[in-house]
């Protein structure tokens, strides 16, 4: 029971980032109609905000301290952040919390990536064939994370979760099993609480605002909704943003989790790909509750019980799922039908 | 047999085909690639995405799997080597029948559905053999080491025919031609040759219009009574003993096989290689598969130097400027150009460089009045 409880938990963090990064796969390609290939490169983006933010606050005032020497006699050289000396301890704080304070510039960043990309890329390719769509955007995200790669590096930047989040939480104690069972790191307890806020976000959103009734419409009928005059493309437009904030907040906050490199999304995005098809192309609900399983079910996969009867199944589960439900229920778990059918 | 019913273009086109590919260390030579290594690459790669394009340029059905059948295709030769024999000939023969039953295997299930779902099924295929191939695999695939050869493996036909490789680690060797250098060079120029040959029948094949018809309109090909999945499925197998051919000329050259020849970048990269040639037509991807090895040997041997040389003639402020901006798409940076690239091809040029060689033929032809499509160049005739 502990053991169980211990795996769900450690699928969550997981299936919550797959689940992010799908949502905004599914939501695109539900407004778009666009197979964006990019998309995790927007998740690496995000994670790439939060240690650009955390370099920018590191930045350091280098002062000389005539009185006190080093080792070799020179002066000694006194480092303080220059949020510390401005704004002492609270700048100490935002520090220390860089990775969450992140989210902030991470929201307006991704918000004009997104609309920089659907209207200076994505937009012209809303007529042709999906394989052209997955094409060029393939190439974006080889491009992005190059650009990535020149500026940050090839090594992998460790992000430290904040000081108070980093210790490990009893969740055992919670929930009444007894104490020292189900031990586990916050900072993902916290992270799956953030991911489903921010789901929860994205459905209130499109189902309790007007904007989000149209864009609801125009994923069902677009013609429609733009013969009723209304702009449905910059509606569009502003959705693609949202997807991009949404994959990059996902990154931005999973940089305690997995060290941030430039090739982060790649490795996400084929597995979100996944999620999205398993969840069923077009489906909302499908492509969050999929990331989620499939996330716990690859967490139960890697226990050593289960790896000792099927050695090897934690590296191919997901695609073995995937293979499985697409063969079983073509249009996955919870396709629409006439979604991507020809 | 069939050859002679070749029209006259294609005999024509397979005969400069062969030349060229048979003369290629002379012709490539003021270009900086007339050298073995390169070669064999523009060969092997060729073959891969030949085979590439029987599936994606003739059905469109997009695979991002096909790096797995690059891979077995490697893993089978090398274990040949290993089991029977140095000469290459059994290695290849096998790793296009392992390349061909795998692609059958993983065929069979993909080809149930179509578009998206189905780039998807052969990518979780591929990555699927490329995380078996790192770990369970480990006592087959040699895991992250990647499989080599042996001074202590059985070769079972080499000592039955008396051959003795002594005390140094053999390599591939054809009747006692070394694989190596322009010998490995030429061994894969024929096989490419060849491979071009049975593409070429492929595509004036009514097989080659039936796989056509299934990209045009598979819903009318199904209305129609045809069963259009025993040919997708032939399609896919065919372009997956291409791909282990390839795997296996590969292990041929350089005997060694690593996981990372599964990984989906290899897969993409074929796709880009057909996509710039050209997907769909007969020498597109042969030339794109081309294009992309001489750039990427090109272009990530600069160094700053190097480029502080080119952009000699300008002022210095500007020269540092350029060079630090080229800077970023040559050496290590190589898989920008590559993205770029991508990019442009696909939102520019979608048919790939046929396309631009067929526009720049047009524009001449109607200069100069002539307007009919005469058979300037062969190549063009897809």
């Amino acid at each position: 029971m502990d053991a169980i409880l211990l795996q769900i938990l450690n699928g969550l963090d997981k299936g919550g980032a797959y689940a992010l990064i799908a949502l905004g796969l599914t939501i695109i390609f539900g407004t778009l109609g666009v197979v964006n290939f990019a998309h995790g490169a927007l998740f690496m983006l995000g994670a790439f905000c939060a240690v650009s933010v955390k370099a920018v606050l590191s930045l350091e005032r280098v002062v000389e301290d005539p009185n006190q020497l080093t080792a070799w006699g020179t002066p000694m050289e006194i480092r303080t952040p220059f949020v510390e000396v401005w704004f002492g301890d609270f700048g100490a704080t935002i520090l220390d919390y860089s990775v969450p304070v992140s989210i902030l510039i991470a929201i307006p960043v991704m918000l004009l990536i997104g609309i920089a990309m659907e209207r200076g890329l994505v937009r012209f390719f809303y007529k042709r064939a999906h394989a052209d769509q997955i094409l060029v955007t393939f190439g974006l995200a080889i491009v992005l994370q190059e650009i990535v790669k020149a500026q940050f590096g090839a090594n992998p930047i460790p992000q430290p979760a904040p000081e108070a989040a980093s210790g490990m939480i009893d969740f055992g104690i919670m929930v009444g099993i007894d104490a020292g069972n189900v031990v586990y790191p916050a900072w993902r307890l916290i992270y799956f609480v953030f991911s489903a806020v921010v789901i929860g976000a994205v459905f209130a959103f499109l189902q309790f605002t007007t904007f989000g009734m149209v864009v609801r419409a125009g994923m069902a009928d677009r013609e429609t909704v733009g013969l009723l005059g209304i702009d449905i493309d910059r509606r569009f437009t502003i959705v693609f943003g949202i997807a991009a904030i949404v994959a990059g907040l996902a990154g931005a906050m999973y940089t305690p989790i997995l060290s941030p490199d430039y090739h982060m999304g790649m490795d996400f995005l084929v597995l979100s790909f996944v999620v999205v098809v398993v969840g069923g192309m077009g489906s909302l609900t499908g492509a969050v509750s999929a990331g989620f399983l499939l996330g716990i079910l690859q967490s139960f996969a890697s226990m050593n019980e289960v790896k000792d009867i099927l050695p090897g199944i934690d590296q191919i589960i997901i695609y073995l799922i995937a293979v499985v439900i697409l063969l079983v229920r073509p249009r996955g778990l919870m396709g629409r039908k006439g979604v991507m059918e020809h | 047999m069939k050859m002679f019913s070749m029209d006259k273009k294609d005999i024509l086109l397979f005969l400069c085909f062969s030349v060229a590919v048979l003369t290629g260390p002379i012709i490539l030579e003021p270009f900086g690639a007339g050298y073995p290594d390169l070669l064999q690459k523009f060969a092997i790669f060729g073959i891969f995405a030949l085979g590439f394009n029987i599936l994606f340029g003739l059905t469109g059905y997009l695979s991002f799997g096909h790096a797995a059948f690059l891979g077995m295709g490697s893993y089978t030769a090398v274990w040949t080597f290993k089991l029977l024999s140095m000469n290459p000939i059994p290695a290849i023969v096998f790793a296009t029948v392992m390349g061909g039953l795998f692609a059958a295997l993983i065929g069979f299930i993909s080809l149930r559905r179509s578009g998206i779902y189905f780039s998807i099924l052969t990518l979780a295929f591929a990555q699927m053999s490329y995380n078996l191939a790192y770990s369970v695999l480990t006592p087959i695939t040699n895991g992250e080491t990647g499989l080599q050869l042996n001074q202590a493996d059985p070769r079972v036909l080499d000592v039955m025919f008396g051959r003795d490789y002594g005390a140094v680690l053999p390599s591939s060797d054809f009747f006692g031609l070394d694989m190596t250098g322009y010998p490995g060079f030429y061994f894969c120029g024929i096989v490419l040759i060849i491979c071009f040959f049975i593409a070429m029948r492929i595509f004036r094949s009514p097989f080659g219009m039936m796989l056509r018809a299934i990209k045009s309109n598979q819903n009318r090909m199904n209305y129609t009574g045809f069963n259009t999945r025993p040919y997708t499925l032939a399609a896919f197998v065919i372009s997956g003993m291409y791909a282990g051919l390839a795997g296996g000329l590969m292990a041929v050259t350089d005997p060694l096989a690593g996981a990372e020849r599964m990984q989906w970048t290899a897969s993409g990269e074929v796709v880009l290689m057909t996509i710039l040639g050209g997907a769909g037509t007969l020498l597109g991807p042969v030339i794109g598969a081309g294009a992309i090895k001489y750039f990427e040997n090109i272009f990530s041997a600069f160094n700053e130097g190097i480029l502080m040389g080119i952009y000699d003639f300008l002022p210095e402020t500007l020269q540092h400027i350029m060079v630090s901006v080229s800077g970023l798409f040559v050496g290590e940076g190589w898989h920008l150009t590559l993205g770029a690239l991508f990019m442009l091809i696909v939102i520019f040029l979608p048919g790939g460089l046929m396309e631009g060689f067929n526009r720049i033929k047009t524009l001449v032809t109607n200069r100069t009045g002539g307007g009919s499509d005469g058979a300037a160049t062969p190549a063009a005739a897809e």
